[in-house]
């Protein structure tokens, strides 16, 4: 009984800079169980989880696995010790095979064909007991997201993990795959191993660990036996106050339709259709929720609709205007008939983090004639432009001349928002807004979308938030596979709805089986372990 | 002092100043390996280069070649491209301002030759730059390979050229004609004496002019115009500049043209400005020198005028040094401009976690800045 | 033996001695880049390499001497290009270019402090310099129609360095696709935080590669002066260090398809030297500038992407940086 915990952490001191990631953590895993760490974004977790992998080293502070006290100076010795990572990004090399990705790092000798041939064995073993078939010579590129996930786990399990770390793993899979993963992780703690969730989805949380821990602002501020806790609880700890999960708006104004798209078909560099036969309205008036697992052609859609990436075949008429194929519009064109898009990747797209903060202000319409005197593109007016938008929209510190990079993730969010809204398009198109982005700022964001469709202008929002979508939208579609899978008003709508959707065109797997019914199955498979 | 602002000093002042010390120090020891007293050397380096009218001359008409070419690598730069070819630019832009005095009617004035010469050097230039330019932006050529294999190839038909096309058939090295008078720069210490002071004469030419305003030019074209935000956009992020509405080939030509363009000046000051003809070699060492100038200049187009006199000195001081000294040559300015190169460009960060950690360190109460909303 | 028979296997025979520097160059590129490094200073590690054998090999007295001093030098600028960009994560082309014009200013300053003849050095003797060899029975097998005479004159009768530069081939072959380091190697290029994440060293394994380049460009330097002609004049590598890299660009980043694509520029450079004088029916004599040129032009032309777009190893290029 007096079993060594799995993991204990001591007082984990953590600083980047001027950032305090993690302040004096302690943390106690008990062995067997799925233990989840949850918290907002910026809360510390991942640098919590990368400390614990050896990735980093902390500043102080003890880690003691399964009752020996350890100090990781790389991950070799983590692994060492029988930590394996799963990480948000997957670490895998694209061209290399499944074995190849499996056995880097543990080749057992400077000839590679040995190794091989003994990894091979070992992971053909580990996939029969876990359930965790892959193709071992197929090359990660042409595998789903869903098996080189599968393909991360049999990577920390043949380097003799009995303590598993996934961090989002969740945040990637469809409602199926997910599924999936849960059974494996019930497989594993038959099994006998450890695991560690961390995640920021609550549902996900409830569903299916032991034990939770909430982080905030980088100290550890509770821990719940699941059991004893709810959603509401837990999103209350991870903010600090009372939260509002629904938006409070009035009824849609729906007026004419400002952008049809019909059959859009969109490829990627290498021919592949990512979008496919894609058709759809948006009205003056309404917001249209596209959800869908991440990967699923919102990206593509965004940027085809903005003029970013050329489309394969199809139409779209905004504004008036139509374009297809053979006559594209460009992003400039666009945004002089009235389109503005607020990217999914702001570090990517939305600014240049180099720039200063009026600089980014200025992206995208840096060709005003209202800011430009001829050849001259004033800089007191390009500041003055800046400060306008961050008083619009609460942008902290209001000062332009600020890095855009030094900003918060809210901030930034918040100043690429004021930059496409205070110039009232009238087709917004945005793509996860709030990712990344704390609280507080979530709900003005949510707002600022409300207030635009009110005012009657026509928006698209992107979102692999369900909550989100759910709330912010009028009408909803929703992709799979690069094709609408589902179509269907916001009020009518629920997560098992949607979910229903979202997997709509892959396996048939029976799809009725919600979160709330795998919980029960699975609590009844624990209970049964522990009779026996 | 906020440390944003300490930071911002490090970055601009006290990290180049760094980096060239180190590029001394280790020149001092290049001296020291060839048995040169590098003080004696640095002596003999200032004088040659400040200690007589003549000297100083010459100082500043080489300074005037470093803008030309630190101002084309730093506008390429600032779209993200890395402009080697500046030396073969340079060197076809001279064909472009030879062209343009040798078949214009030589009775023409000089208010006629003159931007005559100074538009073809900026076509030819640019022209040089151009296929480069081109093969990056449709063809995914790396461009630093094409441009130093432009270089080579503006070497072989230049002489080509000059040997068998343009050949001043009086004379035996492979040159053209002489320049018709009407189409000579005019040279600085002729117009000083039309206004009074007599100084010595040197190469020094009004080329030295149409450099700083170049520079002026550049900064305006860069910072204060949507033509020079939608280029550094462009060079800080790609991807972003495509969102903003900018065609990123597009960036690419034009600024590889404008880029070339400059280069090509050079000959301006060399052939229209000194030696008023064609001549084989009168680019070389400018090109490479321009990526010195402006990675220590830090692309800023009065950073680059402030290392182009470094340069320019450098220059000067060496042809003194290799004029008093047997066992050195002018080659000894080269090794300089590699040093300044590694220790400005590649290194430039070298030293800047130890500057921040002992000049602006992180204060407590700079914690968390901006995390809450 | 007819006429045309004995121009080609001359021809040829060309091709094998200016193709071996460049097939050395290109190996050692080839680590680099698989490693995620950009190496544009190979140019400026063989002209080092070149000056430091022939002077080593002028003042001992022996070519070995010369190139052992040639690959010290090359690592050593190796270790320089290696600290800029691993450890300080600078800018790596701005790094290799920095390397080579340092070395194209320093070789003719040292030469000429050391040796006093402007630049160059000392010419080397027989006994300084690496001949040729003779492999075995090639005289007597001469008579043997048409095989007899290949395995006189193009396969017998190259300096030592040039069969080195052809084993190398095969040998880096097997290290990349073979062994742990090349599968670490390799994976360092495309995706260097799953290296880092599986507990190796990102760093180590750079300095690795560019330590293996460094060899390998101080055998091809060596070979320029001391093999191939018989001094250091100044700059006498001449781009083919920048040709080295079109040629991995070219033979995208495999081994023997960049052999070949060495072996191709070896053969038109060869066969341009042949043109050399020669009046072309409807065109009279090719200026030699124009000779001189093609090796460069060819290089453009390759690169406009001919053979359709080479894709890179995915990190080369970027400095490894630990993400937040």
């Amino acid at each position: 009984m007096t079993d060594a915990f799995a993991i204990e952490l001591t007082d984990i001191d953590k600083r980047f800079g001027a950032v305090h990631a993690n302040n004096k953590v302690c943390l106690q895993v008990k062995r067997g169980n799925i233990h989840g760490i949850v918290g907002e974004n910026g809360a510390g977790k991942s640098t919590l989880m990368s400390i614990l992998y050896g990735f980093y080293q902390a500043d102080a502070g003890q880690i003691d696995v399964l009752g020996q006290a350890y100090t990781f100076t790389d991950s070799h010795q983590a692994i060492a010790a029988g930590i394996g990572m799963v990480h948000q990004h997957f670490m895998l090399v694209e061209n290399f095979t499944v074995l190849e990705n499996v056995i880097l790092g543990s080749e057992g000798g400077a000839l590679l064909a040995h190794g091989l041939a003994a990894a091979r064995k070992e992971l053909t073993r580990l996939g029969d007991e876990y359930g965790l078939k892959v193709d071992l010579d197929a090359t990660i590129d042409t595998l789903s997201v869903g098996l080189q996930q599968r393909v991360e786990i049999l990577k920390a399990l043949y380097k003799g993990a009995e303590i598993l770390i996934l961090d989002e793993p969740t945040g990637v899979l469809t409602p199926q795959e997910t599924e999936e993963l849960f059974r494996i992780f019930g497989a594993l703690k038959k099994q006998g191993v450890t695991i560690m969730l961390i995640t920021h989805k609550l549902r996900e949380i409830m569903s299916i660990t032991d034990q939770v821990s909430v982080m905030r602002a980088g100290q550890m501020v509770a821990h719940r036996d699941t059991q004893a806790t709810s959603r509401e609880e837990l999103a209350e700890l991870m903010v600090g106050r009372k939260v509002l999960l629904q938006v409070d708006k009035n009824p849609a104004n729906v007026r004419e339709p400002l952008m049809k798209v019909k059959r859009l078909t969109v490829a990627d560099s290498q021919g592949v259709d990512r979008l496919k036969d894609v058709s759809f309205e948006l009205r003056a008036g309404e917001v249209l929720g596209v959800a869908g697992v991440s990967g699923n052609g919102q990206t593509e859609l965004l940027e085809a609709l903005s003029g970013i990436v050329p489309m394969t075949s199809g139409t779209i008429e905004v504004l008036g205007f139509k374009m297809d194929a053979k006559h594209p519009l460009t992003p400039r064109r666009l945004r002089e008939l009235g389109l503005a898009h607020v990217p999914e990747d702001r570090h990517r797209m939305g600014l240049i983090t180099d720039f200063s903060a009026s600089e980014s202000a200025l992206l995208g319409y840096h060709t005003d004639p209202k800011i430009n005197s001829g050849i001259w593109l004033s800089n007191s007016k390009v500041e003055a432009n800046c400060q306008a938008l961050m008083q619009a929209f609460d942008v902290r510190p209001a000062d332009p001349h600020l890095k855009s990079g030094n900003f918060s993730g809210g901030n930034q969010q918040k100043l690429i928002l004021a930059r496409e809204m205070e110039r009232s398009p009238e087709v917004l198109l945005i793509g996860q807004p709030t990712r990344g982005v704390d609280i507080g700022a979530i709900e003005f964001i949510h707002q600022r979308i409300i207030d635009m469709r009110d005012a009657g202008k026509a928006v698209l929002l992107v979102s692999v938030e369900l909550d989100e979508i759910m709330s912010v939208s009028d009408r909803i579609i929703v992709l799979c596979d690069g094709e609408i899978s589902g179509r269907i008003n916001a009020a009518d709508a629920d997560e098992r709805t949607l979910g229903m959707m979202m997997a709509n065109a892959l396996d048939p797997i029976d799809p009725l089986q919600t979160m709330d019914d795998q919980h029960a199955s699975f609590q009844q498979a624990s209970s049964q372990e522990t009779q026996a | 002092m906020k440390r944003d602002t300490r930071i911002t000093w490090i970055n601009r002042l006290l990290l180049p100043l760094l980096n060239i010390l180190t590029a001394f120090a280790v020149t001092a020891i290049v001296f020291w390996l060839i048995d040169v007293n590098p003080i004696e050397a640095a002596e003999v380096l200032l004088y040659g280069a400040f200690g007589y009218e003549e000297g100083i001359g010459y100082t500043i008409y080489y300074t005037t070649n470093f803008i030309f070419t630190g101002l084309a690598v730093a506008v390429a730069f600032h779209a993200g491209l890395f402009n080697i070819g500046g030396e073969g630019q340079a060197y076809v832009g001279g064909l472009g301002a030879g062209l343009a005095i040798l078949f214009l009617d030589p009775t023409l004035g000089a208010w006629v030759f003159i931007p005559a010469s100074i538009i073809g050097a900026l076509i030819f230039g640019g022209l040089w730059a151009l296929i480069p330019a081109y093969l990056q932006a449709y063809r995914g050529s790396h461009i630093v390979i094409t441009t130093i294999m432009f270089n080579f190839l503006a070497a072989s038909l230049m002489v080509y050229l000059m040997v068998h096309v343009l050949r001043d058939t009086g004379q035996m090295t492979p040159q053209s004609e002489l320049f018709p008078t009407n189409a000579w720069m005019p040279f600085v210490h002729d117009v000083a004496a039309g206004l009074g002071y007599n100084i010595e004469a040197s190469p020094l030419n009004l080329s030295v002019f149409l450099a700083l305003v170049c520079a002026v030019l550049v900064w305006f074209f860069l910072w204060q115009t949507r033509w020079g935000f939608a280029i550094r956009a462009t060079g800080k992020n790609g991807t972003a500049a495509v969102y903003a509405g900018i065609n990123p080939k597009y960036i690419i030509i034009v600024v590889m043209c404008i880029s070339g363009a400059l280069a090509g000046l050079v000959s301006i000051n060399e052939l229209v400005g000194y030696q008023h003809r064609l001549i084989i070699d009168f680019h070389v060492g400018y090109g490479f020198g321009g990526i010195a100038v402006a990675l220590m200049g830090r692309n800023h187009p009065l950073g680059i005028i402030v290392a182009a006199l470094l340069f320019g000195t450098l220059y000067q001081g060496g042809a003194e040094l290799a004029f008093e000294m047997s066992n050195i040559s002018r080659d000894i300015v080269v090794v300089m401009q590699g040093l300044v190169i590694l220790f400005c460009g590649a290194l430039d960060y070298m030293y800047r976690p130890w500057l921040i950690r002992r000049l602006a360190p992180v204060t407590k109460q700079e914690e968390f800045v901006g995390a809450a909303i | 033996m007819s006429d045309l028979f004995l121009t080609v296997l001359l021809t040829l025979d060309a091709t094998i001695r200016v193709s071996s520097p460049l097939i050395l160059a290109a190996m050692a590129g080839l680590f680099a880049e698989r490693s995620g490094v950009v190496d544009i200073g190979l140019e400026g590690k063989m002209l080092a390499s070149a000056f430091a054998a022939a002077s080593v090999a002028a003042l001992v007295g022996t070519p070995w001497a010369g190139l052992g001093a040639a690959i010290i030098v090359s690592c050593s600028l190796a270790m320089l290009h290696g600290f800029a960009t691993i450890t300080h994560r600078g800018d790596q082309i701005v790094s290799g270019v920095a390397i080579n014009i340092l070395v194209g200013g320093l070789t003719i300053i040292l030469g000429l402090a050391w040796f006093h003849q402007g630049g160059l050095t000392p010419a080397l003797n027989n006994d300084s310099r690496f001949l040729s060899i003779t492999l075995p029975f090639a005289e007597q097998l001469a008579f043997i129609p048409v095989l007899g005479p290949i395995y006189k004159e193009l396969i017998s009768g190259h300096t030592i360095l040039v069969y080195v530069a052809f084993a190398v081939v095969p040998m880096v072959w097997w290290v990349v696709f073979r062994t742990r380091f090349g599968l670490r190697l390799r994976a360092v290029g495309e995706n260097p935080t799953a290296v880092d994440t599986a507990g190796l060293s990102v760093i180590k394994l750079r300095y690795k590669a560019l330590l293996i380049g460094g060899v390998l460009c101080g055998v091809a330097g060596a070979y320029l002066s001391t093999a191939h002609n018989a001094q250091f004049t100044r700059d006498m590598t001449a781009g083919q260090g920048y040709i080295a890299l079109a040629a991995l660009i070219f033979g995208k980043w495999r081994p023997l398809t960049v052999m070949l694509a060495c072996l191709l520029f070896g053969f038109l450079d060869a066969m341009a030297v042949r043109l050399q004088g020669v009046a072309i029916p409807g065109i009279g004599e090719i200026p030699v500038q124009f000779i001189e040129a093609t090796p460069y032009l060819l290089t453009v032309i390759l690169l406009a992407g001919f053979i359709g777009r080479a894709i890179p190893p995915k990190a080369a290029g970027q400095a490894y940086v630990k993400e937040r």
